[in-house]
């Protein structure tokens, strides 16, 4: 395979398109759903606000997007409108001791410094909120964008997964070498 | 001419209650042989348009799994403790059951694994038996089932492996990085790893596409067909023939018996929940090992009031799971293992039980990537790696393509009292008691655990990994190789069904499934459940035609 790719892809694509209806599937599972408009359905804006600050610490912006750019506040809001409806009260519990430990002077959350922010979240670590979020967070950094995050699939490039679904070898540093 | 569908009234010749890797088997090898069949499965009847590649959708929210939700498990640690609501069993839900969605790892079997108990002796606590048959009767089905699947792999490759009548009918899938590296690690230390027998096309195949390496395999169903589960090979077939329905949403909740204690068919719960009766001349059994001895204790009667088949009190018992190990490596370089099938390497030196280590037991290795990016992204690393944060997206960043795993699947004995059984309190939302597991390793199998952990941390590092970690000590459960619940063998004091498939206890109802197995192998059972199912089949056809 390793001095013929073009060769063994194009036989291999023919013998996918041979085959009745798979073409079509093929087709199917891999198309990408457009991300769905940015709206808040459940959130308030300034609850949401305060969950997209933390939730931009669990996964920060920097050299590269972050769980904000990436609508992770979107999804958020989508799981506990829809299928996390049970996660609400924690979200409204954790959001009162947030807003409860702020430091004094401090307007919001969103308000804080990068480096209060974090100590804060230090110190929710333990509490099913802070577990809620840092998963629907990770989720929605990593899951297709039609679930509302992972905008421009912004989590994906980060980890260097490719959304082509249809790969031929070598895969990998080791196999490429193995190969030669 | 068709003859199916059937009305539930028509008496057909088989009832087959479940459509996975040994229902569907069973479905065509009797359709194609001219028996009419009615295949009952709980699950949804899906299409390759079906499945997609959407992590979230499928995998995290198992879409193609048991619904908790609905079908609530119940555990217990041993039978004077209180069952608790937990999720234990784990099964594909749909057509095609588990053999849609697994990762298609497709092994034989060891001659030593129908004689363990000649060989090595009793174990204490655990009821180690022989199987009714020996592996040379069992490999012309294993051959049949390769050939009319369709799997991928290099024979004798393997050192270890049983005489096989024909090579693979399709070449190994390419090695993949972990592939080659697990290989370099093993390689140094003597051992012997070989390409990994798999479900999955390496070739196009009677009619269905090759694989092209998406890498979505375990948990997911294949758009292309590329897998070979039983629904995108033997099922179609059974349709076919105009003999075979296949009837989805059917969720079955008593086999009927009659006052000569035959079975009559099969009451079952449609789709829209409206209680309906399949007529049958005979029942077969493939629900899988948790599921079957559900069905059969849920059977009871005046004349079976302990349960369906179950004078022996065997039923649901020596349940075996799959037990596990892991080792992680990461490396220097992009493995990229998300691209391509899960497993492309597999090893079996440390197979075979060895008194020398001490304890009972052994377990097959395979290199793979367990990961997709959720599960990567919520997955525990080595001990002590960011959870979050700055430093955890620069882990995820550095890591998503660099790690591996290497998976144990060791040995599990067969225990009385880890069980299937019903929860007396607990019901689903059909109203019917839930599955209660009981379970509890057996002391072998902990320290089989932690023995086979050792030797793949070994092997990461002889493969030059930079870092290397590992996990065998939590909770084996839940459980998605479930085997044992209603085992074979002659004596019908100590076995739930001949070694026939037919019930000691019922003549004309067949169980065939993992519940089947006497012993649990090294795991991966899928291609004995199979050859199993094909030979059980050729039974229920020599016994249905002298009847």
């Amino acid at each position: 395979m390793h001095d013929h790719p073009f060769g063994r892809r194009a036989l291999l694509r023919s013998s996918v398109l041979l085959i009745p209806g798979v073409a079509e599937a093929l087709q199917h599972a891999h198309e990408s759903v457009q991300a769905p408009a940015a709206r808040l359905e459940y959130l308030n804006a300034a609850d949401a606000a305060e969950i997209e600050a933390m939730a931009g610490e669990i996964i920060p912006s920097g050299d590269s997007p972050g769980a904000k750019e990436a609508g992770a506040i979107y999804f958020i809001d989508r799981a506990l409108k829809t299928f996390d409806a049970d996660k609400r009260a924690l979200y409204r519990e954790g959001l009162a001791e947030a807003r409860r430990k702020l430091p004094a002077g401090a307007a919001s959350v969103a308000a804080l410094t990068s480096a209060q922010r974090i100590a804060l979240l230090q110190s929710m670590e333990k509490t099913p909120f802070f577990t809620a979020l840092r998963e629907h967070t990770i989720i929605s950094f990593l899951a297709d964008p039609k679930w509302g995050g992972n905008r421009g699939k912004a989590g994906w490039k980060l980890i260097g997964f490719e959304d082509k679904f249809e790969f031929q070898p070598p895969f990998g540093f080791y196999d490429a070498e193995a190969a030669k | 001419m068709s003859r199916a569908p059937f009305k539930p009234s028509e008496e057909v010749d088989f009832v087959v209650i479940g459509s996975g890797a040994a229902g569907g088997v069973v479905a065509k090898e009797l359709s194609v042989a001219g028996f009419s069949v009615v295949v009952l499965e709980q699950g949804p009847y899906l299409r390759e348009r079906d499945f997609t590649h959407d992590e979230f959708g499928v995998a995290v929210q198992g879409l193609l799994t048991n619904d908790y939700r609905t079908q609530p498990n119940t555990l217990r640690p041993s039978p004077d403790a209180v069952a608790m609501k937990k999720p234990a069993i784990g099964y594909g839900k749909q057509v095609g059951g588990g053999s849609v969605h697994f990762t298609g790892n497709y092994w034989r079997f060891h001659e030593a694994d129908f004689e363990e108990k000649s060989r090595v002796g009793s174990v204490a606590g655990a009821s180690l038996e022989d199987w009714p048959f020996r592996y040379a009767d069992l490999e012309p089905y294993y051959t049949k089932a390769e050939q009319d699947l369709g799997i991928s792999g290099l024979a004798g490759a393997n050192p270890f492996e049983a005489p096989r009548a024909k090579p693979y009918p399709l070449p190994p899938m390419p090695v993949k990085s972990s592939g080659v590296l697990f290989e370099r690690g093993a390689r140094k230390l003597g051992l012997h790893p070989f390409p990994a027998p798999v479900a999955i096309l390496s070739q196009p195949y009677k009619g269905r596409g090759a694989c092209v390496h998406c890498g979505f395999c375990e948990q997911f169903g294949c758009e292309m067909k590329a897998k070979s589960s039983t629904l995108a090979t033997v099922i179609p077939m059974a349709v076919k023939t105009g003999n075979c329905e296949i009837r989805s949403g059917a969720y079955v909740r008593k086999i009927q018996t009659d006052a000569a204690g035959r079975a009559t068919g099969a009451i079952y719960f449609d789709a829209q929940r409206r209680e309906m009766f399949q007529r049958a001349k005979a029942v077969a059994v493939c629900a899988n090992g948790a599921e079957t001895p559900r069905l059969l204790l849920m059977s009871k009667s005046n004349r079976f009031p302990d349960g369906l088949a179950n004078s022996s009190g065997m039923v649901g018992r020596n349940l075996m799971v799959d037990v596990w190990a892991e080792a992680y490596a990461q490396f220097e370089h992009p493995l990229n293992e998300y691209k391509g099938i899960q497993v492309t390497r597999v090893l079996h030196d440390f197979y075979a039980a060895d008194p020398k280590r001490g304890f009972y037991g052994g377990a097959g290795i395979d290199a793979r990537f367990q990961y997709y990016p959720i599960s990567f992204g919520l997955a525990d690393l080595w001990p002590g790696s960011p959870k979050w944060g700055a430093a955890y997206k620069q882990s995820l960043k550095d890591n998503f393509n660099r790690v591996m795993t290497l998976e144990g699947h060791c040995s599990s004995l067969p225990v009385e009292t880890n069980s299937i059984s019903l929860d007396p309190e607990v019901k689903d939302a059909w109203g019917l008691p839930a599955l209660r597991a009981t379970y509890s390793p057996h002391a072998d199998d902990t320290k089989t655990r932690f023995f086979i952990r050792d030797r793949m941390v070994e092997i990461m590092q002889a493969a030059g990994a930079q870092r290397v970690w590992s996990e065998c000590e939590a909770d084996v459960l839940p459980s998605v190789h479930l085997m044992g619940t209603c085992r074979m063998g002659h004596d019908a004091k100590k076995f739930v069904v001949n070694g026939d498939h037919c019930a000691h206890d019922v003549p004309n109802l067949f169980i065939v499934d993992g519940s089947s197995l006497v012993t649990s192998g090294r795991q991966q059972p899928t291609a004995t459940i199979q050859a199993l199912a094909y030979r059980a089949a050729e039974k229920m056809g020599d016994w249905a035609r002298v009847r």
